[in-house]
């Protein structure tokens, strides 16, 4: 364990591999509170309770000064101002009021209805550009490539004149590659086209500058940087201005771009998150791509036929989708009980079908079937990595006994050419 | 470590409750586990499943010469439940005519583990791969 993050551990005596939890390795589905994240929380949780938007006395004073300390934390952590960043409910909704509410501006102003986004985008994104066909706008869904990434040329053949937004995830929640997100932005800013990012894996784990980047509008969500579950954020430009109609209708908070009362434990919540992250850019990335790299090296040493997902240089190295031949993966996971990972097969989802995602790129259904996300992150430990190839090689291995595929696969049998009975 | 964490297995084990035990013991430890010789003249093999679908299980049975199962054994790609339908699967089946074992029904197997609806489909499998060893034992019987 790095220097700074032995601290960390002795300090905050936050050890995931406490008597009856299973060890953590599912850190793109949501990561645990920074103990420096919640101590920040209390006192809005206790004392502190006052309404943010309460004019006339201390109660709301204080408390919206602190969400506005913490909504200028954020914005320091992406380059932007903090006139450009507005609190939401989490990603979900920053991808939503993104998508729909610049639709929604841009066609009643500009007659604009053209959208274009990605086959593997997260499913709010993509829900919200269904919602949006079947309100006239049509909507085209880039493939990717075999590892993931949305080749430019592509992109820029289908921009059209009425074209208002180019939406794309900067780095994946399922396969964790990331997009060229510098070039996307140079490109549609050429073509006077709005860039929407949804970024919620990739805030504080790569770097970004949205104005290096010409991003317009980017969604941030809380519990994805180890701060809290139920908090986002949305930035959205104002040089040049981007305008969007807003989705939540009422007493007009956050410039009227999202009205509510704005919850000053999770807004706190979120800039102690980001002001962490800020302090601890530089040693979770040598931390977590020093252990990335020992999981998948080792891993490799021991199993043979295995496969990861996506692109391997250009991603995030806490996120490696992997595909371990001939085993299912819900078996898999079964097999490693002792340690909570998800999976990219379709046991695990009510279907039968695998995951749109590696569909998209080019994964055949039957290898689809036998991947499993790994998410390392800020808390885990070089102890757990090891724990966790030794338990997979002795796991994988046993279960590779059990299969007949395996059998065929060691026998030169091509899977492809068998008459296999559909069920 | 290991022992630190060999607590962890125990106490996740818990947390299993989609799975009932039976289906957690056949899973742990499969009875049965192998391949026969598929050229015996004795022997029946069973291919059912897709890897396309996330399930494909081999199922084989050596017959005597009285029409008993002598032994079954089964290998299997898929999920917890469905590697332990084809493990009990083999188990029910050693020592019954080949008459007996046509007549097995998944919802022998799908009661014994206990398999929630959603899972129903592997004891299905498991009635298609016994079915198909038996028939293709009779083929070769025919030739």
């Amino acid at each position: 364990m790095s220097a700074a993050n032995k601290e960390l551990n002795k300090q905050v005596k936050l050890s995931l591999a406490k008597e009856g939890n299973p060890l953590y390795f599912d850190n793109q589905a949501t990561t645990p509170l920074d103990p420096r994240v919640l101590d920040a929380m209390l006192p809005f949780l206790t004392n502190q309770f006052g309404n943010p938007h309460s004019r006339s006395h201390q109660f709301g004073w204080e408390t919206e000064k602190a969400c506005e300390d913490a909504r200028e934390s954020l914005a320091q952590l992406i380059g932007a101002s903090s006139k450009e960043v507005i609190f939401t409910s989490g990603a979900t909704e920053s991808n939503n009021l993104a998508i729909k509410g610049v639709a929604e501006f841009y066609a009643k102003n500009a007659g604009k209805k053209h959208i274009i986004t990605t086959q593997i985008e997260h499913k709010c994104v993509l829900d919200s550009c269904r919602s949006l066909e079947e309100h006239g706008f049509e909507v085209t869904y880039l493939p990717v490539g075999t590892n993931g990434i949305v080749d430019l040329k592509v992109l820029e053949q289908a921009i059209r004149p009425d074209t208002l937004l180019v939406s794309v995830i900067m780095v994946h929640n399922e396969i964790g590659v990331l997009q060229p997100i510098k070039e996307i932005g140079q490109l549609c800013r050429s073509k006077k086209v709005f860039f929407h990012t949804d970024a919620a894996q990739s805030v504080a784990k790569v770097p970004i500058d949205v104005n290096d980047l010409h991003i317009d509008l980017m969604s941030i969500s809380g519990h994805k940087i180890y701060g809290p579950k139920g908090i986002g954020a949305l930035y959205i430009r104002r040089k040049p201005r981007v305008r969007l109609v807003a989705q939540m209708s009422g007493g007009g908070q956050e410039k009227g771009f999202r009205s509510g009362t704005l919850a000053p434990h999770l807004v706190v919540g979120l800039g102690a998150a980001a002001r962490v992250a800020q302090q601890e850019l530089q040693n979770d990335k040598e931390h977590i791509e020093r252990l990335s790299s020992r999981f998948l090296t080792n891993l490799r040493k021991n199993l043979t036929h295995i496969v990861v997902n996506g692109d391997e240089q250009q991603r995030y190295m806490g996120n490696l989708n992997i595909s371990f031949s001939c085993v299912e993966g819900e078996s898999l996971i079964m097999a490693i009980k002792e340690c909570a990972v998800s999976s990219g097969s379709a046991c695990t989802s009510a279907s039968l079908e695998p995951s749109y995602v590696l569909r998209a790129i080019g994964v055949e259904e039957d290898m689809a079937h036998t991947s499993i996300r790994f998410g390392i992150g800020r808390f885990t430990t070089e102890e757990e990595v090891d724990y966790m190839v030794d338990l997979l090689t002795r796991q994988v291995n046993r279960l590779r006994e059990l299969s007949p595929l395996w059998d065929m696969l060691n026998e030169g049998i091509d899977l492809k050419s068998i008459q296999w009975t559909q069920h | 470590m290991a022992a630190k964490w060999s607590t962890l297995a125990q106490t996740a084990q818990i947390r299993q409750f989609a799975y009932h035990q039976n289906v957690l013991d056949h899973y742990s430890n499969p009875r049965n586990v192998g391949t026969l010789d598929k050229s015996d003249p004795d022997v029946g093999t069973g291919l059912v499943g897709a890897p396309a679908c996330g399930d494909v299980m081999k199922l084989q049975i050596k017959v005597g010469d009285d029409g008993t199962i002598e032994k079954a054994v089964f290998k299997t790609f898929g999920c917890g439940s469905a590697i332990a339908s084809s493990s009990y699967a083999t188990e029910i089946l050693e020592g019954k005519k080949i008459e007996e074992a046509m007549h097995i029904k998944n919802t022998d197997i799908a009661e014994h583990l206990k398999l929630p609806p959603v899972k129903l489909h592997c004891s299905m499998l498991a009635e298609d791969a016994i079915k198909a060893a038996v028939n293709d034992y009779k083929k070769k019987k025919a030739q």
